[in-house]
């Protein structure tokens, strides 16, 4: 994989920062950069074929509507959902999840039910859950991790035993970068009679996804993570689970027929789509599965995987910094630390100095911080344009914080 | 290097003045900044003139946060209780002398958060209180 020329999609990459710095950016995790393929793909479609989709009789409503409807198609080709039906564009992971507790859950739960989860979910797999939780008196119970950071099984098998009625993960954790053995997951939780939601934020920008051999039942990810635009995001639900739901949004688009006594819904995935969708995110969205798969993950999840062990070989030689999750071989390319007793914003703040964007604080998973006993990490995540010259840049920077610190 | 981690700040920050508890103490109040889990406990004495005889914190934060808190207290020794509830964001910012991104206030700011809600006694802090 050529980097230099992949680094030349994205124009933001050439950009000097603080005092003529190149920018060395390694948030991904928290989002991705954007090629200038998905940009030109938004702004044509403003330019030329701007209209609302569904129902229109005009050339551009058609145009419009064949365009967003392609994406949701070209979106299942790379996710391998063959019923492209059974995606709903959403605003983001945070809102599937929040769709699917609103919905399946309202209505699938009662008093007394368990919902699980796992210590290492981002707070969108957690809070969710809590308010349903508390509002229908539903029992939360967290699947522990190992103290190398992965799940712990056995422990998840133990906790199957109370019969619950969903088992919620993330596929990689977006701070130990976990790889969770997705599929074996899933499988234990259809024998002990639960569905399955999984986050897939970190993981479908990542590496190749199979959401059909997974056998999941819902399946969440965000465009902007995957060099999409923001605002845009997917929920995969099977199709049975998803006719049987209520609609989570009332208004336009989602309805077959409102008279003054009620309404009927429409079918999936519109029946999820209450309003004027994000069209031209989702074109955008489309467009970065076009630019990723023109790529191949197989080759992007190679690259990662080689950067991740040679940011953590370089990285280990800094003294007092521990790496934080497990090997290289079970983690995508999500590398939280600590620095002695340095904090995380001292640290990211000097870094950023140097022109290297790096993420400090809890990301978004509190409890997780809380069961390692840090109030905070550092976190460098990698993705496709990043190369060992990003990594010696962060390795520099590191060096350079020890010594304000010393 | 840079303006923020100016030797001032480091030196404050490593080798605080004011870190520590009180055996006794006339006002107290303790918070947190939830974005970053810094956490400052701040203890005050007066004599019966209502002035600030000695000031102690404890806690836990980045460089920032804690250099803000030690210079802080450093500056309110000897001055009366009423003048305290005058303090505001510039008095901070000219002690640390930078400029700092809207993150970064807020660990900045803390320390006189919670000096002000303990001269005020407060149950509970409120942003308002710095501005």
């Amino acid at each position: 994989m050529n980097i230099a020329k992949i680094k030349e999609d994205f124009p933001i990459l050439e950009r000097k920062i603080h005092n003529e710095k190149r920018l060395v950016y390694l948030d991904s995790a928290a989002t991705s950069q954007k090629p200038r393929s998905i940009v030109q793909a938004m702004d044509n479609y403003y330019n030329q074929n701007n209209a609302n989709v569904h129902r229109g009789i005009h050339l551009l409503a058609e145009e419009a509507t064949q365009m967003y409807e392609l994406a949701r198609k070209k979106i299942a080709d790379f996710v391998e959902v063959e019923d492209p039906s059974q995606l709903i564009f959403t605003r983001n992971t945070t809102e599937s999840i929040n769709l699917i507790a609103r919905t399946w859950g309202w209505t699938s739960l009662d008093a007394g039910d368990v919902i699980l989860t796992t210590e290492m979910e981002h707070h969108s797999n957690i809070v969710p859950w809590f308010s349903l939780a508390e509002e229908k008196r539903l029992i939360v119970k967290f699947i522990q991790i190992t103290n190398e950071g992965k799940l712990d099984l056995k422990h998840y098998q133990s906790l199957l035993k109370l019969n619950p009625k969903i088992v919620a993960f993330t596929h990689m954790s977006n701070v130990l970068g976990t790889i969770n053995p997705a599929k074996e997951i899933i499988e234990s939780a259809h024998k002990a009679g639960a569905i399955t939601v999984i986050d897939g934020a970190q993981s479908i920008p990542h590496f190749s996804v199979s959401i059909d051999d997974l056998d999941a039942d819902f399946y969440a990810f965000s465009a902007h993570k995957m060099c999409g635009p923001t605002g845009i995001g997917v929920l995969f639900g099977k199709r049975d689970l998803l006719e049987k739901m209520p609609p989570f949004l009332g208004g336009g688009d989602m309805i077959k027929k409102v008279t003054f006594n009620g309404f009927t819904t429409n079918s999936i995935p519109f029946k999820f789509e209450a309003g004027t969708p994000a069209i031209a995110q989702a074109i955008g969205f489309g467009a970065a599965v076009d630019y990723l798969s023109s790529i191949g993950m197989e080759r992007i999840f190679a690259h990662e995987k080689a950067l991740i062990l040679y940011t953590m070989e370089s990285l280990s030689d800094i003294p007092g910094l521990r790496i934080i999750g497990p090997r290289a071989e079970d983690r995508g390319g999500v590398i939280s630390f600590v620095l002695d007793q340095i904090h995380p914003h001292d640290i990211a703040q000097i870094l950023d100095e140097s022109g290297i964007a790096v993420r400090a604080g809890h990301h978004c998973a509190m409890p997780l911080h809380e069961k390692l006993h840090l109030t905070a990490s550092t976190r460098a995540s990698l993705y496709l344009y990043n190369s060992k010259d990003d990594i010696d840049e962060l390795k520099k920077g590191l060096l350079q914080v020890r010594k304000v610190f010393e | 290097m840079d303006d923020l981690y100016r030797e001032i700040i480091i030196d404050h920050y490593k080798n605080p003045q004011h870190k520590g508890r009180l055996d006794k103490s006339d006002f107290s109040f303790e918070d947190e900044n939830p974005l970053c889990g810094d956490h400052l406990q701040i203890e005050l004495r007066v004599d019966e003139n209502q002035n600030v005889v000695d000031a102690k914190f404890d806690g836990h934060g980045c460089a920032i946060s804690i250099s803000a808190a030690d210079l802080l207290l450093d500056s309110i020794i000897g001055k009366p209780i009423e003048d305290l509830k005058k303090l505001e964001k510039q008095d901070i910012l000219g002690l640390l002398g930078i400029e700092l991104s809207p993150v970064r206030l807020k660990c900045a700011l803390l320390s006189l958060k919670v000096l002000k809600a303990a001269v005020y006694e407060l149950q509970e802090a409120n942003d308002d209180l710095t501005q």
